[in-house]
């Protein structure tokens, strides 16, 4: 095998030298600015760091003061007494809910009372209303039997007046029962007699009616008074089908007939018998003037 | 406001009374009253009522029939018609409904009850 030639080795020449030095110094320099750009950063990056320990020890400050602030047990604390008054609000609240719930139950039943009061009223506006309406003794009755069946409820019953001259009690108008049926009761005898004679309203214990109805075993008797003397009285045998029992009205009615019939049927009687006496001058006026 | 007309068909001034007296408690009421069920005929052919209330035992003619004749007539037969009556019977009571009442009240009834069914007739909130 054959060995190259040995190169001789060529000598530099001055300016090829010289270029070499320009380039490691041309080096040097651009290390030299890097370097430089180096340190900037660095100093740059010391400052940035600097800036961000500041920040670190700040918010570590503050976090050491909210830790502070917000102390586990204190924070359990406020939060049971805000529970605490909560629910002593709830109280509060739930007793005025019931308390205006119990006036709520009040008005309602005050309601209730004013308008059964208001029915009660109006009952006996009308019945005395109507038993003053007239003069006329037939129709004071009419409307006495009206107020009896209307307003009480009665389906079977008798209005009995005092015979002054035998002193007994004659029927003079009746209900469902006939006139003929019920005699003359003697003051004094009898439940009927017993209540013209005292005064007193008769109202039986045991309501239930018998199938057939006894004049002597009256339901209720209404005495007709005026101031104490009774000039009537008014008898009830059997009620309604529909009523069953009587009402705080009913009683009110009984009050109010006792009264208020009694004088609407005297001043009728006293009319009818001024009229039949006016008449009976008139004629005889007439006759003397003829 | 359009008045409320109701034609009230009662022989007994006193019901009548009573019943005109529960009724204007409502707003607007105009009442006719008639005493008897030829009175009531008369009058219902005249008007353009909004509700009837009758009695059935009246004179001439009684309420049952009036009942009839409105349902049965020409003029208004659909008018709501309340009767009020001291017959409590249920053959009564289904007399009167099967004939076209449309309310049954049997007495003495308080004026709330007549008047809390006379709204419910007419639609009127309580």
């Amino acid at each position: 095998m054959e060995r190259p030639e040995a190169e001789t080795p060529q000598v530099p020449d001055e300016r090829t030298e010289k270029e070499e030095e320009r380039k490691v110094f041309q080096r040097a320099q651009e290390f030299l600015q890097i370097f430089k750009k180096g340190a900037e950063f660095t100093q740059e990056l010391l400052r940035i760091n600097e800036k961000l320990r500041y920040g670190v020890a700040r918010l570590e400050e503050e976090n050491h003061d909210l830790r502070r602030a917000i102390q586990p047990e204190t924070a359990i604390q406020d939060l049971e007494r805000r529970i605490q008054e909560l629910v002593h609000e709830k109280e509060e609240l739930l007793e005025k809910y019931t308390g205006i719930e119990q006036e709520n139950q009040d008005f309602a039943q005050r309601y209730v009372e004013i308008e059964e009061e208001n029915n009660n009223l109006a009952n006996l506006y009308i019945a005395s209303y109507q038993l003053h309406s007239t003069l006329d003794y037939r129709e004071v009755l009419q409307i006495i039997l009206e107020i009896v069946i209307n307003l009480i409820g009665a389906e079977e019953f008798a209005l009995l007046l005092r015979d002054e001259k035998k002193d007994k009690l004659l029927v003079v108008a009746a209900e469902g029962v006939s006139q003929d049926e019920i005699p003359p009761i003697t003051i004094g005898e009898g439940i009927i007699g017993k209540v013209a004679e005292t005064g007193e309203n008769y109202i039986r214990k045991d309501f239930t009616s018998p199938e057939t109805t006894e004049i002597n075993n009256p339901l209720v008797c209404i005495p007709l008074k005026i101031k104490e003397y009774v000039i009537g009285v008014i008898v009830l045998y059997r009620l309604l089908r529909q009523k069953t029992q009587f009402a705080e009205v009913d009683y009110e009615l009984f009050t109010l007939l006792a009264g208020h019939a009694a004088t609407a049927i005297f001043s009728s009687r006293l009319y009818s018998e001024s009229e039949r006496r006016l008449s009976t001058f008139r004629g005889f006026i007439d006759l003397l003037t003829r | 406001m359009t008045p409320i007309k109701i034609l009230v068909v009662e022989d007994s001034p006193t019901m009548r009374q009573f019943i005109c007296f529960a009724l204007r408690r409502l707003a607007g009421v105009e009442i006719s009253e008639a005493a008897d069920g030829v009175e009531g005929l008369k009058k219902f052919s005249l008007e353009n009522f909004n509700l009837v209330m009758v009695d059935i035992n009246m004179p001439i003619m009684d309420g049952l029939k009036l009942l009839s004749l409105i349902r049965k007539g020409p003029f208004n037969p659909k008018v709501p018609i309340l009767v009020i009556t001291t017959e409590g019977a249920q053959a009564d009571r289904d007399r009167a409904l099967s004939l076209g009442a449309d309310a049954y009240l049997t007495k003495p009834t308080p004026g709330s009850i007549i008047l809390k069914t006379v709204k419910r007739l007419l639609g009127i909130a309580d």
